[in-house]
């Protein structure tokens, strides 16, 4: 099970907080840094996988991230995940993203935060991985997104 | 790939025009829309974190002023909506925000409601308590029309729902299971498994459409079916071993390429289903030659099928060799698992490495010679930069740690743990290094100083048993006397040493230890006088950085040398500064110390050197007292109460204004807070013997405090322990497994010497002093399981006998009126019970089945005939007579003749235990099975009668059970039969214990027998074991029930609805009485009390309540799933009547 799903920039800025487990708010906060500190601290060129930090439950948890340019995708898994499956999954978000946004940046991310939150329903739901068919991801977004529209113009 | 571009916060303009909504929408959007880029462009501008605080703060309340306007329209609350999220993004309070959230999701059209329920599944968590109000929302978008609103609907009820309002949706969400549409279908799955995570019981019913969704037409809803049954599996595998083949199929199509293309990523079919499908068939395979059989094809299509292009292969390799080695083994998949691991380990992308390693930790207890292989790659590793590496290869390690490498490992492992932070990989290794060192080490002095490193590092975070274990390895010691002395004496000797260095602070526990070893073992020392000892222990003790508790510990040692020292100072300056101390626990130390220094023979004889671990008898029951309490009694004193009794009686009082002035809302009232239900029984105890309660309190105290750290277990000979250690302690002969390794060894330094490097040389010592050891011969001492291996330090067996000792003790004083000692003496009888001494027994046997079932009128029950073998006259418990009802005899009259006297055995013997009907469960032209459940007080009985229906003699017939997970078999003596004549009957006993709390289990098993000498044919069967067979009435009275409930902190509540037939209290009761075997101590009024325990001993309360038609049940329970199990069972009873 997926128990968290953190974006943030270079600089510890959350993008995309996601927590499929309940952690109470000033926790949540501390794990984004956490984190951060965790992954920034690693080089480039280690390994993407870490152990999680203390707060989110130690050793039994995975961090598995993805360095793109400004952004960090940061997945935290139990050990019924795989991880280079999650590894890929990750991509899969991203370049769906990017196919959605059309050269994605970190302020689409900003601007556009609910969307990004549809997106990755569509992907994960509920701390489960959904959908991992990009092109089926893609679909289900422009089916909503056609839906904006035609109400766009009833009410307009 | 595709990166994310970067684009400067310059391009900022620019892209706000380019934002504005399209086609010229309400102007009001437009300005809220820019309200989110400017803000967002306001806090990036900010410097500081204190400004950003700030503007936040401005935002947020402007938000909440626009929110809670009523002119603001749905849609400028969805804008709203979207930047109250941003701020909660950024760690800020939106809660004003949370109800709006929820009216955006009951209000809105499509579009708002898609952002309402965005930010409540954001904002909110499971058990919030405005979550109730949107329930309706979803029961309404659930029977939407619209495919995007029950999309919305599904998501949300998987993200977030009320446990207890699941009902409410499930029929729902079921139908959907059936829906056109493969994407709700596929969510409706999803949504499923979330239930069955969050609330299990509540799911059970639909297991069987699981099924269905696993055979789905379309993909989607398959793959994610996996997730549930990956999770079903794990809990239980024996009972989905029936779709293997499923599992299997699906695999091979999906390997084979039969599915869709557009499933295919990077010209991988689905990877992500292969990797699912492939962890299931490990979970199923695991332990079971048959089912691993059937997988043993399409796992080797797999292996050669992953052809490396691509990441997402690797991750479907790592899956195969896994579940390769998880499952039964195979030979040839092995080897080429192994080359697998191979690439794994020798890539020179790093996170396969990692993954390599990761492999080879989990193959290397099948198979070391691996880790030999790939020795130099894991020596580079431990160097590797990434401290993740490094951690998996110091795991790696202390796999194959043995007594000839241990050295080199647990010095790379205090290497690692000098340089991590991290508390909990800390207190992780420094257990590993606690365990190795006890287990492997090679000498004293290495022993003595490796836990002095330990204790430094790990202090005050490492796990409490680690010193504890240290200090009973010291205080019990092993088989030699000198040697024992010899490692006291060193301890002694390097805590001196330490404790002379200056400046220098260790951690409080290690002070302990080392207080309590100085206390003990002081005496060894021949030069040093007890009274340097305690000028040490006193510089301690008055440095101010030192823990009150520990200060405890020194104060204690001190007293113990101060009845070796002839006269100190030291002793009597202590005194005189601690009488006055401000800490009452010292100064009460110091006044004992004081009056014991004057009284030098009371002194000497109480604190005995070298006495720690002989037993110390303490009159527990403080009977001495009695003459006391008696005095203060008849003088008019209150009698003593037990804590939670005055707490108890505390809170009631409070709560004396609480007449249930809302008598209808039933399910709160009179349930609020701890209140014991059986109050009213409690009270009657306040005049019982204060005596009484005080010895219980004191048992269940003093007897753990004690054994736990000192090991003063006083339960058995110290001699039978002893003897146990010699014959357990083999000799191992290690030298020649060395002398092996070491020659392959250097034979392969031979080889690559002409290459080497000076580095390498380096490297290749390093490996052969780390792999030394390992190999084929000395497979067994590799793992720290293996038994053979001669420990230096071999811990005496008490400790765990004792133990069993206490909860024994604990289990007779939690159910003061089940006499375990009759039982246990009851079923000696019943093994050896075959002809003899019938008449005695079988009296026995009726008054003491007679006390356990009293009252709970047996002849009522629907599954029981009741029924004694013991007055059957053949040996083998339950053969002939009982079969001929069930198969029929060529002869009618005899079997009437049969039955009508079986019939009489009945009526005779209504007391013996009850017992399900037979049931057939495999058979063949020869023979045939039935089974059958005898509820035996302390087990389950599980009996097959094997029947002969051929007219020839059977040879060597044998039953076997498989082992299950939930389950401990025994057989019961007898169970192999040599020669089993034509036409005959015999069975087969085994006795079930069940090991943890489940609903439903499997039982499977074979029987084979020889025919004829010629062939061997062999039956399988399987029978359904319930929970309820391991539930047996818990006969205790009221007051223990008091005691009981409050102990327990697990507990269940659940209004359940009678039918009309059950109406009143007492005719439900009966129902669970009879059905669910629970136990009815108590009707007062509308309220019951009910106890039973899941065999062998943990037991559930149930409390019941009766308001109209509707019962509230209420369990307790020390185990946390049991009343959930429970639960479930009683609905199931309640409803189905």
């Amino acid at each position: 099970m997926i128990q968290a799903i953190l974006v943030f920039n270079n600089h510890g800025k959350p993008r995309l907080v996601r927590f499929y487990q309940r952690f109470p708010e000033e926790i949540q906060q501390q794990i984004v840094r956490e984190t951060f500190h965790l992954v920034l601290k690693r080089d480039d060129n280690i390994c993407n996988f870490l152990e999680g930090g203390s707060l989110i439950g130690g050793s039994d948890y995975k961090l598995i991230y993805r360095h793109y340019a400004t952004l960090y995708f940061v997945f935290c898994v139990d050990s019924s995940e795989s991880e280079l499956g999650i590894l890929d999954l990750i991509q899969v978000f991203v370049e769906t993203l990017d196919k959605c946004f059309e050269n994605v940046c970190e302020l689409d991310l900003i601007f556009h935060m609910d969307k990004v939150h549809y997106i990755l329903q569509e992907v994960v739901m509920g701390g489960m991985v959904l959908e991992t068919n990009m092109n089926e991801i893609v679909a289900q977004i422009e089916a909503q997104n056609r839906l904006e529209k035609s109400e766009g113009q009833v009410l307009g | 790939m595709s990166d994310i571009v970067e684009k400067t916060l310059t391009a900022l303009p620019g892209l706000f025009l380019q934002n504005q909504p399209g086609g010229g929408p309400a102007a009001a959007k437009a300005s809220f829309s820019s309200r989110l880029g400017s803000l967002v462009r306001g806090i990036t501008a900010l410097t500081s974190k204190h400004e950003e605080e700030k503007l936040i703060q401005q935002e947020l309340s402007s938000l909440k002023a626009t929110v809670s306007a009523p002119t603001t329209t749905l849609k400028m609350m969805k804008e709203c909506m979207v930047r109250l999220i941003y701020c909660e993004m950024l760690g800020y309070d939106a809660s004003f925000g949370y109800i709006h959230a929820i009216k955006l999701a009951q209000q809105g059209n499509l579009l708002e409601k898609r952002v309402g329920y965005l930010a409540v599944s954001l904002f909110l968590h499971e058990s919030h308590e405005l979550l109730l109000l949107l329930v309706n929302t979803v029961v309404k978008d659930l029977q939407s029309t619209n495919l995007v609103e029950v999309c919305m609907a599904l998501t949300v009820v998987s993200q977030i729902f009320p446990r207890e309002m699941i009902p409410a949706v499930l029929p729902l969400i079921e139908d959907k299971l059936q829906h056109s549409k493969e994407i709700v279908r596929r969510k409706a799955v999803l949504a499923l498994y979330k239930f069955h995570l969050i609330a299990p019981n509540q799911v059970q019913h639909i297991h069987i459409k699981f099924r269905k969704a696993l055979c789905d037409r379309d993909v989607g809803v398959m793959a994610a079916s996996l997730h549930i049954y990956l999770r079903m599996i794990k809990e239980n595998s024996s009972g989905y071993k029936d779709l293997t083949g499923s599992f299997v199929t699906i695999l091979k199509q999906v390997v084979g390429g039969k599915l869709p293309v557009e499933f295919n990523y990077h010209s991988v079919p689905a990877p992500w289903l292969q990797i699912q499908l492939l962890r299931i068939l490990g979970l199923l395979g695991k332990d079971d030659q048959r089912t691993s059989e059937l997988m043993y094809d399409v796992l080797d299509e797999s292996l050669r099928r992953a052809e490396l292009n691509h990441n997402v292969t690797y991750a479907i390799l790592f899956e195969c060799v896994h579940t390769v080695y998880s499952i039964y083994p195979k030979s040839e998949l092995l080897e080429k698992a192994a080359k697998c691991i191979g690439k794994f380990v020798l890539s020179p992308k790093i996170n396969l490495k990692y993954l390599g390693l990761k492999a080879l930790t989990y193959v290397i207890q099948q198979d070391p010679t691996l880790a030999l292989q790939h020795q130099m790659t894991i020596i580079e590793c431990l160097d590797h930069l990434d401290p993740i590496i490094k951690r998996e290869t110091l795991e790696l390690l202390y796999r194959i740690t043995n007594a000839q490498n241990i050295t080199v490992i647990v010095q790379k492992m205090l290497e690692y743990l000098h340089q991590s932070k991290e508390e909990y990989v800390i207190v992780n290794l420094v257990g590993k290094i606690a365990e190795l060192a006890e287990k492997y080490a090679p000498d004293n002095a290495w022993f003595i100083q490796t836990m002095n490193a330990v204790f430094s590092v790990g202090g005050d975070v490492m796990h409490p048993d680690i010193p504890n274990n240290f200090l009973r390895l010291l205080a019990e010691g092993f088989d030699d006397e000198t040697e024992d002395q010899q490692l006291r004496l060193y301890a002694v000797q390097s805590y001196l040493t330490l404790l002379d260095m200056e400046n220098v602070f260790y951690p409080q526990r290690f002070l302990q230890v080392m207080s309590w070893v100085l206390g003990e073992y002081s005496y060894l020392l021949d030069k040093e006088m007890p009274e340097e000892v305690i000028a040490k222990l006193y510089k301690l003790l008055m440095n101010d950085s030192v823990s009150s508790e520990t200060k405890a510990w020194l104060i204690a040692a001190v007293t113990k040398l101060t009845s070796q020292a002839h006269s100190s100072n030291t002793v009597e300056r202590l005194i005189h500064e601690f009488t006055i101390s401000l800490d009452t626990c010292m100064r009460q130390h110091a006044f004992e110390l004081k009056h014991l220094h004057e009284n030098v023979e009371l002194m000497k004889s109480l604190l005995p050197v070298d006495r720690s671990c002989e037993d110390l008898v303490v009159d527990a029951s403080l009977s001495f007292l009695d003459g006391f309490v008696a005095e203060g009694l008849s003088q008019g004193a209150a009698p003593y109460k037990p804590h939670h009794q005055r707490q108890e009686e505390k809170l009631s009082q409070e709560k004396v204004l609480n007449f249930e002035p809302y008598g209808l809302s039933f399910s709160s009232s009179g349930f609020t807070g701890r209140q014991s239900p059986a109050g009213i029984s409690l009270g009657s105890d306040v005049s019982g013997n204060s005596a009484e309660t005080g010895l219980k309190e004191t048992n269940s105290l003093k007897l753990e405090g004690i054994k736990k750290l000192w090991g003063k277990e006083g339960y058995l000979p110290k001699k039978e322990s002893k003897t146990g250690d010699e014959s357990g302690a083999l000799p191992v002969p290690q030298e020649s497994i060395m002398e092996n390794v070491d020659q392959a060894i250097t034979k392969k330094d031979q080889s690559q010497v002409l290459t080497q490097s000076k580095e390498e040389k380096e490297k290749q010592l390093l490996a052969s002093s780390l792999f030394v050891g390992l190999g084929s011969e000395s497979t067994i001492n590799l793992l720290g399981k293996a038994d053979t291996v001669s420990h230096k330090f071999r811990r005496k067996s008490k400790v765990k006998e004792a133990k069993s000792g206490e909860t024994t003790s604990t289990h007779n004083m939690t159910c003061s009126s089940f006499s375990s000692l009759s039982n246990v003496a009851y079923e000696d009888d019943y093994y050896s019970n075959t002809l003899h001494d019938t008449g005695d027994k079988e009296l026995k046997k009726f008054s003491l089945s007679s006390e356990l079932l009293d009252s709970e009128s047996l002849t009522e029950l629907p599954l029981v005939e009741k029924f004694s073998y013991c007055s059957l006259s053949t040996p083998s418990l339950f053969a002939n007579n009982n079969m001929e009802i069930f198969h029929p005899p060529q002869s009618t009259a005899a079997s009437v003749a049969k039955e009508s006297s079986l019939a009489s055995s009945f009526l005779e013997e209504t007391t013996e235990y009850m017992h399900s009907n037979a049931m057939e469960v495999c058979n063949n032209e020869t023979i045939s099975v039935s089974s059958y459940k005898i509820w035996k007080d302390d087990c389950l009985l599980m009996v097959w009668s094997v029947t002969n229906k051929s007219g020839l003699e059977l040879k060597s017939a044998d039953l076997e059970i498989f082992p299950a997970e939930n389950f401990k078999v025994t057989e019961q003596p007898g169970c192999c039969l040599p020669v089993m004549e034509a036409e005959s009957t015999k069975s087969f006993q085994y006795s079930v214990q069940i090991e943890k709390p489940f609903t439903e289990g499997n039982l499977t098993g074979f029987i084979s027998y020889h025919m004829m000498d010629t062939h061997s044919a062999q039956l399988e069967f399987s029978v359904n074991l319930s929970l309820l067979d391991f539930i047996r009435p818990l006969k205790i009275s009221s007051d223990d029930f008091g005691k009981l409930w409050l102990s327990f902190a697990n507990d269940v509540k659940q209004n359940v609805k009678m039918s009309e037939s059950q109406a009143a209290l007492p005719s439900a009761l009966k129902t669970l009485q009879q059905k669910l075997r629970l136990h009815i101590i108590e009707i007062i009024g509308n309220e019951g009390l009910l106890a039973c325990q899941l065999l062998p001993s943990i037991p559930c309360l149930l409390h019941c309540r009766v308001h109209a038609d509707i019962l509230a049940l209420w369990f307790r329970s020390s185990c946390s799933t049991l009343p959930d199990y429970l639960l479930y069972q009683c609905q199931k009873v309640m409803e189905g009547s």
